[in-house]
């Protein structure tokens, strides 16, 4: 009652009181600096918060550490000589990254890929899905606080890992996709090995659901925080996971089937919630469904046999023109959009990253959270900084 | 007189130096027993399955560099850590850990370790505020909000126990629970406060002074060497603070029937550390405004109905 008293601007005092604070207590935002060097801002991300007490005022986003040039670097590299590079966009799901490039190359070039071919890489572009999303739910998990999950979720990940050395000798950056087909051949006992893996990862995938798709804290933290409705998403060019958690039904795969996703049987994964948690599900359904396709994948290459490489001339020699092909890469739409002068090596190549375009709607999804909040954001949009900065 | 003394003494330095050691090993089995909870084998290279490691980690802080801020304000830079550390190792000496076997008997336990547990959480604030950077102050102004509604309530779920055995003296407390453990009396009691314990302790799901994945390690942020090692001593000491009270109030002390009093007090300890560090292994954490939503409206309201339903059956019965 005194407080209001003095605060009444009718009032002597009052007035006197207000000038006081209007003086002495001005309040202004805190400027906080989180990353690069930040645990959970997945590599070199930085991001300059605006806050009042802990609350966000404003975010901006400042990219470019982990920046190689690689657009640049493609036009001094022929076109076999730049699919190594690919590995290094997302460098966590590198068969997608080749996928979209070589997906390219071919359509430019109007080569036909043999039917065992075709079947392989959607295999490992599934696996591959995977093991993002596994990274994905790992580190997401562990911003949060569940620290177990985190490690749940590499131990999956190792099957997957050693499933990408059997066949092409490396685990990360495999570069195992070629212009006109794959490599070489699956080797003795991967079919068998990636059968073992079909059957236990759901049950594996149970364990994570039990961990924390019903605790109370987890869903506390994500349901209702960050929310992005569809049409702002689309607006913002969000794609991937995080457009489908805001209930719209675009999934590359089906809509513009590319290889023979169009052959094959699954559903996409689509959630309405618009929050962290939507984008969550959507994730770990995603999961799923890249099982059932692996499966069916695994199925069809037991019978059908062939070549696995296109008859493709030794030098790559596009014809003029230009091409854009994309593919949905875990993260989003990864697009390659090359021009060709007729040289060996590409006049100009532009890469849509899908972390890139998904990162711009961080400002929108963070104002008017809490810093701990940030850290959610960051985790459920799944940004790579390779891609990123490029 | 002199003999006396000399107990005492002896007493002292039996009691903080198995503290101290406690809590070293106390990291040592956290750190093992996560490992197994999350299928690895936590630390195995230094001595038999890692056990010097918490040896080898103290004399790493022990050699660090130890830097201090160029913004920092230097005296309280220092304090802080220290004042950390001593409050967690006095509230010790009032803890009875066999009918005999405590540094001092005093008859307001209670009181003195209720509020030395609040002087120790103070230095988590000055220690965000003497940084001088803008993460350990966001932890620090973390912690002071975690003080005031956890406390709180910590208190209040104390009280209950505190109506049926009539006395803030700890060996009392233990002796009123001769027959039943006051747990079976006061169930509500006990889970108020085991999590206000958690809570007080910065323990997932409440690690939120130092939630490492927002505010990098919180108040502690500019904090190395041995400075360092002070609070991750206090925080250890703390949980033993914590789990010997649990003991005490709700879990019957030294009672039990066949083995030594102390034997059996050391039973109960272990079996709250273990649950503690299961809590770490599973949940994830709060934010921080739910943290205090949790506090203020479904704690406090349940441990103030707890004590006037432990009032109300009091005088009927």
């Amino acid at each position: 009652m005194m407080e209001k008293g003095l605060m009444d601007k009718g009032s002597v005092e009052g007035q006197v009181t207000e000038d006081l604070m209007r003086d002495t207590l001005k309040t202004r935002e805190m400027w906080l600096n989180m990353g690069p060097q930040h645990p959970s801002t997945h590599g070199v991300l930085r991001l300059i918060l605006a806050l009042e007490g802990e609350r966000i005022v404003d975010t901006e986003i400042v990219i470019g550490y982990l920046h190689r040039g690689m657009e640049k670097l493609a036009e001094a590299k022929t076109y076999p000589q730049f699919l190594p590079y690919t590995d290094r966009l997302d460098y966590i799901s590198s068969h997608a990254m080749n996928f979209g490039y070589v997906l390219a190359v071919e359509k430019l070039m109007g080569i036909e890929v043999p039917e065992r071919a075709q079947y392989i890489r959607v295999m490992m572009a599934e696996l591959t899905r995977i093991s993002s999303h596994l990274i994905w739910l790992a580190t997401h998990a562990l911003d949060i606080g569940a620290m177990t999950v985190f490690l749940y979720c590499f131990r999956e990940r190792e099957m997957i890992l050693d499933l990408f050395e059997m066949a092409c000798g490396a685990r990360l950056t495999t570069s195992y996709f070629r212009i006109g087909g794959v490599a070489h051949d699956l080797p003795d006992g991967f079919i068998e090995q990636a059968r073992e893996f079909c059957k236990i990862f759901p049950k594996k995938a149970q364990d994570y659901d039990d961990l924390i798709l019903k605790n109370r804290i987890w869903l506390s933290r994500t349901v209702n925080v960050a929310k992005i409705s569809g049409e702002e998403g689309l607006n913002l060019g969000l794609t991937g996971p995080n457009i489908r958690g805001s209930g719209v039904y675009w999934d590359i795969r089906k809509d513009e089937p590319y290889s023979n996703y169009d052959k094959l049987d699954w559903e996409i994964a689509v959630e309405h919630g618009c929050d962290v948690y939507a984008r969550y599900l959507v994730r770990l359904k995603e999961m799923r469904e890249s099982c059932k396709i692996v499966s069916q994948c695994l199925d069809i290459l037991e019978k059908l046999d062939g070549p696995v490489m296109a008859k493709v001339p030794k030098v790559i020699k596009p014809p003029e023109g230009e091409v854009y092909a994309s593919v949905e890469a875990p993260k989003g739409e990864l697009g390659f959009y090359i021009v060709s002068d007729g040289s060996p090596k590409p006049y100009r190549l532009k890469i849509r990253a899908p972390s890139f375009a998904n990162l711009i709607s961080v400002p929108t999804m963070v104002r008017g959270h809490m810093v701990a909040d940030v850290i959610a954001v960051i985790g459920s949009i799944d940004v790579v900084l390779g891609e990123v900065d490029r | 007189m002199a003999q006396e003394l000399v107990l005492v003494v002896i007493k002292m330095i039996v009691v903080f130096a198995v503290a101290l050691l406690i809590v070293a090993y106390l990291t040592y089995f956290e750190r093992k027993i996560i490992g197994h909870m999350q299928l690895r084998l936590g630390p195995m290279r230094v001595g038999p399955h890692g056990l010097l490691q918490p040896i080898a980690d103290g004399l790493k802080l022990f050699v660090k560099e130890d830097i201090v801020p160029h913004d920092s304000d230097r005296w309280t830079f220092y304090f802080a850590p220290i004042l950390n550390l001593v409050c967690a190792l006095v509230l010790l000496a009032v803890i009875p850990f066999s009918y005999n076997f405590m540094v001092t008997r005093l008859n307001i336990g209670v009181l003195y370790v209720l509020s030395l547990a609040s002087v120790g959480t103070i230095a988590l604030l000055l220690a965000g505020w003497s940084s001088g950077s803008k993460y350990p102050i966001l932890g620090g102004l973390r912690s002071a909000a975690q003080i005031f509604s956890y406390e709180i309530f910590l208190g209040f779920s104390i009280m209950g126990v505190l109506m049926i055995s009539g006395s803030l003296d700890l060996v009392k407390i233990v002796e009123a629970q001769s027959k039943v453990w006051n747990i079976v009396y006061q169930p509500v009691a006990f889970v108020v406060y085991v999590i206000a314990a958690l809570g007080e302790l910065n323990r997932v799901p409440f690690d939120l002074p130092e939630a490492e994945n927002e505010l990098v390690a919180g108040f502690h942020t500019e904090y190395s060497g041995f400075k360092f090692a002070y609070f991750f001593l206090a925080e250890y000491a703390n949980m033993i603070v914590v789990s010997c009270m649990a003991v005490i109030l709700f879990l019957g002390g030294w009672k039990g029937p066949v083995l030594p009093g102390i034997v059996w007090f050391l039973i109960k300890m272990c079996a709250f550390f273990y649950f503690f560090i299961w809590v770490r292994a599973t949940f994830p954490r709060y934010r921080y405004d739910q943290f205090m939503r949790i506090g203020w409206k479904i704690m406090l309201p349940i441990a103030l109905a707890n004590i006037v339903v432990t009032g109300v059956v009091m005088m009927l019965v």
